[in-house]
């Protein structure tokens, strides 16, 4: 279905070479197929996460492999792995230095709820100290479903009224 | 070989120079790298003092992952903690579950029959070729050999094909169990590793071809981080990094388990204990693990791949157990108390790729242990750092970092 | 294992409060702690046991005396073959032990773990402080009176707490591991879904 902040029209004969369209459309396309990952990896998530960006499934594809370790360069923070107590201000610190607009895919099931790991030590879901857009269960996913979570973000993405945010803000 | 000291005979003004001469007031720096830093391999935080660029003191803080794993341990069966035994060293999940296995068969001292021993063998040497093919594309990454990173991910995606195609798992595989393994060999798979193995063989070549004699690569690992053979012993390092130092320690031929004694292989030891020789010592081990994996396919025997018999400790086969009553019960006890073991203490160690996996179990009797302690290579790799890392250059610590080639998940559990 | 044997023997015989410690594989002996450091060091530099494999404690739990054990296995490299030593550590509510971080620098970290799960606290070791969880955390995790689920403590780092609202909580343990009770596990309580429904014929329907 093509929403109305998705639309990108192009006439090339009233037009000419110009392609005319809405901001958010252009803003939220831009956005979406250039998504830097910063990846916080902790544990075994991070293996799949370097599976991903590696040559069989290769992340490149959707314009992610720009792998920004650097919180000031990154879109998207990807939580790859169980978050304990003791690092869990260490992710947040991470998150509030990422600049606006930024996302978060808490990859596995250890960042999504604290996996099999019910214990004195692991934070039950980094959803407790971050607003988490996509959550990927598996231990550890496959590559697969972390791209497909990755698709989905692009489509949550693209549904965003940036346009206004960015007019407002 | 780098020089610690700047020379402070500088023609032109230089501050390290000034500092020297005393003309500039300088104080140690304090840096903190990590927990999240592309090159600590996991969450490792090492906090140093600087002292320009070299390194005065430096402290690593570990426990960033932390999870527990021990405590667990005395709330779960032995079975049900197969799981988090993956989670342990996660670049070689079948190394721990074979370690962690033949921990507990020692308890109730328990033999399993020769094919399973086979099955172990050759899926914890597919592990150590799989953890040390990831180290060394880490350690490439690090010094800055991107090439090495995906060549050898290729070649760990044909692994991970083998093991799903085994354990239905790419690489956390839970797949043995106490008195076997989970399921036996699918039909062809065992040439399907020989095949492998046969086309691992040059493309390993090729891969380590790319570092060993890549004037970059030699100048940033020879001579960096030098491990003498008394402190690795001191330290309490095992594995790779204690071999190449110079101690020809490696319990598969020291002391043989699983049936390693059958295999003809060599272990490599290093001579001057510093990055480049960890590096050689590794890319050797990989080549003797392929050659341990053809043997065991060559001979690889029929049977049981469980213990057949061990009352109590092993399920009786599904058919049995969906026709008799008796083998119905048995299962039933099996999978809700757990397997029983008798009361006492075992330590095992096994050699796992990153060094020696201990695993001490004290038993009360019953299905669940007393206590479980993990004895992680890591760990022990880990607290050598304080020492090699003094007088390094702060470039330097990444190389000697990626040298020792470790786990967080390991080293906290 | 001849030389762990011979070396066991040549230990009971040297001194008079070392005994024989039960054990499934490699020989083990109970010390008492005032002898560790002697019987560690014979060890080390009299019958060739040069590599502290590992450090770690057992609670025996609240009621059993002595309460905390120390257990140390040593190996030699040259001889291939472990010892075990156990010392328990005799003050039930303040455990301590001697270290011996002299005899092995490896040591330092071993201890610290020890100290950071059970509360031993080791006699001249050079910075005792906790290794895994954070410095200020209050508990000593792997004690039996200890939780798995752990208990509310708050989180080290006060911006983070004040700008997420959280602390460390107990982990939800409905339908989840089971939770072993002392002798093992209660096969009526073991099914998940009997932990999921918070009331059954036997308990009480909680309120509202």
């Amino acid at each position: 279905m093509v929403a109305s902040n998705s639309e990108l029209a192009y006439d090339s004969k009233i037009e000419g070479e110009v392609i005319v369209s809405r901001a958010d459309a252009v803003i939220n396309w831009i956005r979406s197929n250039s998504m830097w990952p910063m990846p916080m990896g902790l544990a075994c998530c991070a293996i799949e996460l370097m599976a991903v960006a590696a040559s069989r499934f290769d992340i490149a594809r959707f314009g992610a492999e720009v792998m920004r370790f650097s919180p000031k360069q990154a879109d998207v923070m990807i939580v790859a792995g169980t978050v304990t107590y003791k690092m869990s201000s260490a992710v947040r610190r991470i998150y509030d230095q990422m600049l606006a607009p930024k996302w978060v895919i808490a990859m596995g099931a250890c960042a999504s709820t604290g996996g099999m790991y019910r214990s004195y030590a692991v934070l039950q879901g980094v959803d407790r100290i971050l607003p988490v857009d996509v959550y990927v269960s598996g231990c550890p996913p496959r590559p697969e479903a972390l791209l497909d979570a990755l698709i989905k973000l692009q489509e949550k993405v693209k549904r965003e009224p940036s346009a206004s945010k960015l007019l407002s803000a | 070989m780098p020089k610690p000291d700047m020379p402070a005979e500088y023609a032109f003004p230089d501050s390290a120079a000034k500092s020297r001469r005393g003309e500039l007031d300088t104080e140690r720096m304090s840096i903190s790298m990590g927990p999240s830093h592309p090159s600590t391999h996991g969450v490792l935080r090492l906090q140093m003092e600087l002292d320009g660029e070299v390194v005065r003191k430096a402290e690593p803080v570990i426990g960033y992952l932390h999870r527990g794993d021990e405590k667990i341990a005395e709330n779960m069966t032995y079975n049900q903690f197969v799981p988090y035994t993956d989670r342990l060293d996660y670049l070689a999940p079948l190394a721990n579950n074979m370690a962690y296995a033949i921990a507990v068969e020692r308890l109730a001292k328990l033999e399993v029959p020769p094919r399973c021993q086979a099955i172990r063998v050759i899926t914890a040497e597919m592990a150590r070729i799989s953890a040390h093919l990831l180290g060394l594309g880490a350690f490439g990454i690090d010094v800055g050999a991107w090439t090495v990173f995906l060549y050898s991910f290729a070649e760990r995606e044909k692994l991970y094909k083998l093991f799903e195609e085994l354990t239905g798992a790419r690489f956390t595989t839970s797949y043995t169990r106490i008195g076997g393994v989970a399921r036996d060999v699918p039909e062809g798979w065992t040439s399907r590793v020989d095949a492998f193995c046969e086309q691992f063989l040059p493309r390993l070549e090729e891969t380590l071809s790319l570092l060993t004699r890549s004037r970059i690569f030699v100048d940033r690992t020879a001579g960096i981080g030098v491990i003498s053979k008394e402190d690795a012993i001191a330290y309490g390092l095992t594995g790779p990094n204690l071999r190449a130092s110079g101690v020809p320690l490696d319990l598969r031929k020291d002391k043989p388990y699983s049936g390693y004694e059958q295999y003809d292989f060599d272990v490599p030891v290093g001579t001057k204990g510093d990055g480049y020789d960890r590096y050689l010592v590794r890319g050797e081990e990989m080549r003797q693990s392929a050659r341990i994996i053809r043997q065991a396919v060559a001979k690889f025997p029929g049977g049981s791949w469980h213990a057949e018999d061990a009352r109590r400790i092993t399920k009786p086969s599904k058919d049995r157990v969906l026709t008799s009553m008796e083998e119905l019960i048995q299962n039933f006890m099996i999978v809700t108390e757990g397997p029983q073991m008798p009361a006492g203490e075992v330590y095992f160690e096994a050699e796992n790729p990153k060094g020696a996996l201990g695993f001490y179990i004290v038993s009360k009797g019953g299905g669940v242990p007393w206590r479980l302690k993990i004895r992680a290579p890591s760990f022990c790799n880990l607290s050598i750092l304080p020492k090699v890392c003094v007088g390094a250059m702060v470039a330097d610590i990444v190389s000697i970092l990626g040298s020792l080639d470790f786990v967080m998940g390991e080293c906290d559990r | 294992m001849p030389a762990a044997l011979d070396a066991v023997a040549a230990i009971k015989g040297a001194w008079a409060g070392v005994t024989d410690r039960a054990s499934l594989d490699h020989p083990a002996v109970n010390v008492p702690a005032s002898d560790l450091l002697g019987v560690l060091r014979a060890l080390k530099e009299e019958h060739g046991f040069d590599m502290l494999a590992d450090v770690t404690g057992v609670d025996w739990a609240a009621g059993a005396k002595p309460r905390f054990t120390v257990v140390y296995h040593v190996f030699s490299t040259a001889k291939h073959e472990y010892v075990r030593v156990a010392a328990d550590c005799p003050d039930d509510a303040a455990p301590e032990m001697p270290s011996v971080v002299g005899l092995w620098p490896g040591a330092n970290w071993h201890e610290r773990e020890v100290f950071d799960m059970f509360g031993v606290r080791f006699a001249g070791h050079p910075d005792l402080r906790r290794i895994l969880m954070w410095d200020g955390y209050p508990h000593f995790p792997l004690r039996k009176d200890f939780p798995l689920a752990g208990i509310d403590t708050e989180l080290p780092d006060a911006e983070v707490v004040a700008e997420t609202k959280t602390g460390a909580i107990a982990a939800p343990m409905m339908g989840g591991p089971f939770v072993a009770a002392e002798g093992g596990i209660n096969m009526g309580d073991a099914e998940p879904s009997a932990k999921d429904e918070s009331w059954s014929e036997r308990r009480p329907k909680p309120d509202a």
